[in-house]
């Protein structure tokens, strides 16, 4: 029989909500899209995104089941990102998703973030597991191996700032305004990547970490060293050795992972990439050079489903309904929850957990 | 700004590498308690979350309790160590604008309760509590190299002169 789950998503800058079922229909996806809110800062400001959770959630879910056609008695469960993330963005889509449940005697499922990001090829290009998984947002950077729902191994993680921070770092100390990702990318379309030697952090290590803040301070050595007369070009140029750098540790890290998982995996020749960064073309391009030699099918969603989404939330609470992996109302918001802690810990309540 | 308080003092110490940094940190975390609060100021990539990292670090090992993950706190803005005693607070202000609205991240406790590292102080301007230990790191002439000026304030300004922390 279809089941039919509403995603909720407020982890941190979007305001998002989403009816899907398990045919994999996304019957809506509703999406508070609050970059133009935040553009004249040069940054998110979480705050006003704390505000606007509040603001416009009841409307996003209203707009998502009237989307669907459905009613709070068509659902099958509600599913809410518990963590991790901003705090109080967390809490207001968990509590949230809570009232509905309490009201309408829906089960609740709490899921981790990074748990949606990884289950997002599933829904759009059906991939079968076992797979491995580079998340690469702005607040993650991971190689994960998945061989099923709630099994996840973590196989290297960022040691310091996530890939998508530091592009918006790269950004914002070049002036280039918000998000980072995207300006950047188009930037580094006119420039020279070979101009500025940037470090490869990590690169060569006999493990599947990553480090970017070194990066980071390399990018401001670059722009002292061009002085206070840099022009659209220096930008472009720096821009665009600064996206060759980072690509090429994404792609040697993962040629890493992709060697360890398949030691593991015979034959299970898949990457997917998800998260916000996976939407950067060169990026994308980079590391298909790497699966193209290795034989890895390069499985990469649409990026809509890439960056922060409710559908991924319904998605992945689909997947836990089918396992009756269903939360305990006193499951509480996590600012921080590895993945691949997650086996047996959504049954119990999050004790100790203060944030 | 804090750094023009003239009850500050001010002291100087060359890093000139990450070992330095983490040897600082080390010597520091060990004469925080319960109720400091560290202001660390600095351009991108002069090394604030490096300097935090390195004293959440240092501490979780010299209580026995290895911390093997600090990842930069700009996304979540605060990460609670409490498995650390006192709990310390990595706050990262980065991408708050509002003042006002700091309250919302429940520093209150911090500064009761942990020892709080806070990146980019300026945001939160007078709720910063007075008495703090600022920490500004400017990057050295050489690649790698850092310079941490120390500034005592408030009951700090006494209590930075019996700080050992020389090299």
């Amino acid at each position: 029989m279809t089941q039919i789950v509403l995603g909720i998503e407020s982890s941190c800058d979007e305001t998002a909500a989403a009816v899907v079922d398990s045919e994999r229909n996304i019957l809506s996806n509703v999406v508070l899209s609050q970059i133009e809110e935040h553009a004249p800062y040069g940054g998110v400001v979480p705050e006003i995104a704390a505000r606007a959770h509040i603001d416009h959630l009841d409307r996003l879910i209203a707009e998502a089941m009237a989307e669907a056609r459905v009613d709070f008695d068509d659902l099958d469960a509600v599913a809410a990102t518990a963590g991790p993330g901003l705090i109080g963005g967390v809490m207001i889509g968990l509590v949230t998703a809570k009232a509905i449940c309490t009201a309408r005697d829906k089960p609740l499922i709490g899921l981790n973030h990074l748990e949606a990001h990884a289950l997002t090829a599933r829904l759009t290009n059906d991939v079968a597991f076992p797979y491995l998984l580079l998340l690469v947002s702005g607040g993650h950077c991971q190689l994960v191996s998945v061989t099923g729902v709630n099994q996840y191994k973590r196989l290297g993680t960022t040691l310091d700032d996530a890939v998508g921070e530091a592009f918006d770092k790269a950004a914002k100390m070049m002036g280039l305004g918000y998000p980072g990702g995207p300006l950047v990318e188009i930037a580094a379309r006119k420039g020279d990547a070979s101009r500025f030697k940037l470090p490869r952090p990590m690169k060569g290590r006999d493990n599947c970490d990553f480090s970017f803040s070194g990066l980071k301070t390399a990018v401001r050595r670059a722009l002292d060293s061009i002085g206070d007369q840099a022009n659209d070009q220096d930008h472009a140029d720096l821009c665009a050795s600064f996206q060759a750098a980072v690509g090429d540790v994404l792609a040697d890290r993962t040629k890493r992972a992709m060697g360890l998982f398949e030691e593991q995996h015979p034959g299970a020749r898949r990457l997917v990439i998800a998260g916000g960064v996976a939407a950067n073309k060169a990026i994308g391009e980079r590391l298909s050079t790497i699966t193209d030699r290795s034989g890895f099918d390069l499985i990469v969603p649409p990026p809509g489903l890439c960056t922060d989404n409710a559908a991924m939330v319904a998605w992945a609470g689909l997947e836990r309904l089918k396992l009756g992996l269903t939360s305990d109302m006193t499951i509480s918001a996590r600012a921080r929850w590895p993945l691949d802690s997650l086996a047996g810990a959504t049954d119990k309540p999050f004790t100790g957990a203060k944030a | 700004m804090p750094d023009n308080d003239p009850s500050a003092q001010i002291l100087s110490i060359d890093l000139v590498d990450e070992d330095a940094t983490i040897s600082l940190a080390t010597r520091l975390c060990g004469q925080l308690q319960q109720g400091d609060v560290v202001a660390l100021s600095g351009d991108l990539g002069a090394g604030k979350t490096a300097f935090a990292r390195a004293f959440i670090q240092a501490l979780g090992k010299i209580q026995g309790t290895p911390i093997d993950e600090v990842p930069s706190p700009t996304f979540t803005i605060v990460q609670i160590y409490d498995e650390l005693d006192p709990p310390v607070w990595h706050v990262d202000l980065y991408r708050l604008e509002d003042r006002a609205e700091a309250f919302e991240l429940g520093l209150e406790e911090a500064f009761e309760d942990g020892i709080t590292l806070i990146e980019w102080p300026d945001r939160l301007a007078d709720t910063l509590p007075v008495d703090h230990l600022a920490l500004t790191f400017q990057m050295g002439p050489t690649e790698g190299t850092r310079t941490a000026l120390f500034s005592g304030h408030g009951t700090w300004a006494k209590k930075l002169t019996s700080l050992e922390i020389g090299t």
